[in-house]
């Protein structure tokens, strides 16, 4: 946990580069939020139509049905938004960062970026660190408008439940501060968290197969663990004001 | 100015408490061509890590250009590796950048130049190695004798007066093997550096470098000029340029008498 800490300073101190040559960054952008977007939109659509779909069945028992729009809406804002994003962007983004930081130390490319008096932390971590921290925000938004839109589709389009009560109800019900600022706190925070322990376990992970593969699985395993965790804690301090 | 840019006396290094190096002394004069030698596991890739700063020696002076290596700090280490190239087993070529980007890393990261002036240096790196006409290519393209060519191409882009090669003709085929070896030679005369090469080929070696180290069990076992090395009757120094099995290097392992181990009560 102390080398982990220790590590995160550094790659806070050395992130001068990342506004001297924004390029690296906007590299990092792509290769962890543009790749993600696929996985991203097509699981928020689905997510969101599954919401319709459940809130439909279980609202039409208490004659709500028209409540829809919200239930999908303030789920996936406050909860499936973050998390959910978070959780995909953590095996797709995540898992390749560990991997090809750890394959950079393995094929020595890390020594050599070293042998040339360049500073792989400045120059590999820092990118990446601001690259995905970036672009989690972007994407877990993304995910819940797509999620709002499979919502709409389902129980709009498909179900039949009334336009304007849908998109009225959703816009008098959501809070810009209480429920998507919150949601962006929170995707902040898991963007940062995923992209630490991936960074950390591919620089940290034994130069061979065995080594990098294991620790893949580790980023996988351990910012899962720690989305889940931290969404915990945030939402107790969010919504319940602890 | 020394004539000796790299200077090593009673060098000890030591893993832990393991000791690696027990008092190395080695010399390379400016322009040289100076072969590392010795059997697996007998500290030649620690005294390149120990060269370059990555270690710091337990004891003992380590000097390259004047400089004592172990008592550099990192900017220290960092502004004396701009001015050293090292080339890596395999290449170490980075996987996501061209060939061309590649070579022209260090004067991206070292540099103000313009784009255009790096375009012609690149350019100009690669023609000396023959590979001009891959600068598109990425690094996945290239076979192990053109990597090695890229990543040297990419260790003399800032002229260093040093360059360290670690096996560099390790897994090549006889033709790549005596491409690289012309190229050290050829490069070090014409760009005036000093080359440091640590090989397991020794008539590739004896063919092209100015003076051989031994090393063995972290000592130097003998050195001398290609001619005095041939000439050599030392039995470590027979065993290892004739390739012989047996001899000061063990061929077994130290164990216990074999009749022992299988349990035979007459042994």
């Amino acid at each position: 946990m102390g080398v982990a800490t220790r590590f995160f300073l550094l790659t806070m101190l050395h992130s001068g580069i990342c506004l001297r040559r924004p390029q690296l960054v906007i590299k990092e952008v792509y290769s962890a939020g543009v790749l993600s977007l696929i996985i991203i939109i097509v699981s928020g659509l689905f997510v969101g139509m599954v919401l319709g779909l459940q809130g439909y069945d279980t609202l039409q028992t208490y004659g709500s049905e028209e409540a829809v729009g919200v239930l999908v809406a303030l789920s996936l804002v406050r909860e499936l938004g973050p998390v959910v994003a978070a959780l995909l962007f953590a095996s797709r983004a995540g898992s390749a960062i560990t991997a090809e930081i750890g394959l950079m130390k393995a094929t020595e490319q890390i020594a050599a970026m070293e042998m040339m008096a360049v500073d792989p932390i400045a120059r590999v971590v820092a990118p990446r660190f601001w690259g995905a921290a970036i672009s989690m925000p972007l994407l877990a938004a993304l995910f819940s408008a797509m999620g709002i839109f499979g919502g709409y589709l389902v129980a709009v389009s498909v179900i039949g439940v009334d336009e304007g009560a849908f998109w009225s109800q959703m816009q008098s019900a959501v809070d810009l501060k209480d429920d998507i600022l919150n949601g962006v706190i929170k995707s902040l925070v898991f963007g940062a968290a995923v992209t630490v322990v991936a960074l950390f376990e591919g620089y940290d992970a034994p130069p061979t197969a065995e080594g990098v593969s294991r620790a893949t699985t580790r980023t996988v395993v351990t910012s899962s663990l720690a989305i889940l965790g931290l969404d915990f804690v945030l939402t107790a301090f969010m919504f319940r004001g602890l | 100015m020394s004539d000796n840019l790299v200077e090593i006396k009673g060098l000890h290094f030591a893993y832990n408490s393991r000791p690696v190096l027990k008092g190395i002394d080695l010399t390379a004069r400016r322009g040289q061509v100076v072969a590392i030698m010795g059997n697996s596991g007998c500290g030649k890739t620690t005294l390149f890590r120990l060269i370059s700063g990555t270690v710091r020696p337990t004891s003992g002076l380590l000097s390259v250009d004047g400089l004592d290596v172990g008592a550099l700090d990192q900017r220290g280490l960092y502004q004396l590796r701009r001015r050293m190239g090292m080339l890596f087993q395999f290449g170490a070529l980075f996987t996501d950048m061209s060939v061309f980007d590649n070579v022209a890393f260090q004067l991206r990261e070292h540099t103000d130049l313009p784009e255009e002036m790096i375009r012609d240096l690149v350019l100009a790196k690669l023609n000396a190695v023959g590979l001009r006409g891959a600068h598109d290519l990425m690094p996945s393209e290239l076979s192990g004798g053109m990597a090695r060519r890229v990543a040297l191409a990419r260790a003399v882009a800032l002229d260093p007066m040093l360059i360290l090669y670690d096996e560099p003709f390790a897994g090549l085929d006889p033709i790549s093997l005596g491409v690289i070896g012309n190229l050290i030679r050829r490069l070090t005369d014409t760009l005036g550096l000093t080359s440091i090469v640590v090989t397991h080929d020794i008539q590739e070696s004896l063919r092209m470098v100015d003076y051989v180290y031994f090393i063995s069990e972290g000592m130097v076992e003998a050195h001398g000029t290609p001619a005095e090395i041939k000439a050599s009757g030392l039995p470590f120094v027979h065993q290892f340029v004739h390739g012989e099995e047996d001899g000061p290097v063990p061929f077994h392992y130290p164990a216990d008498p074999y009749a022992a181990d299988l349990g035979l009560s007459y042994a």
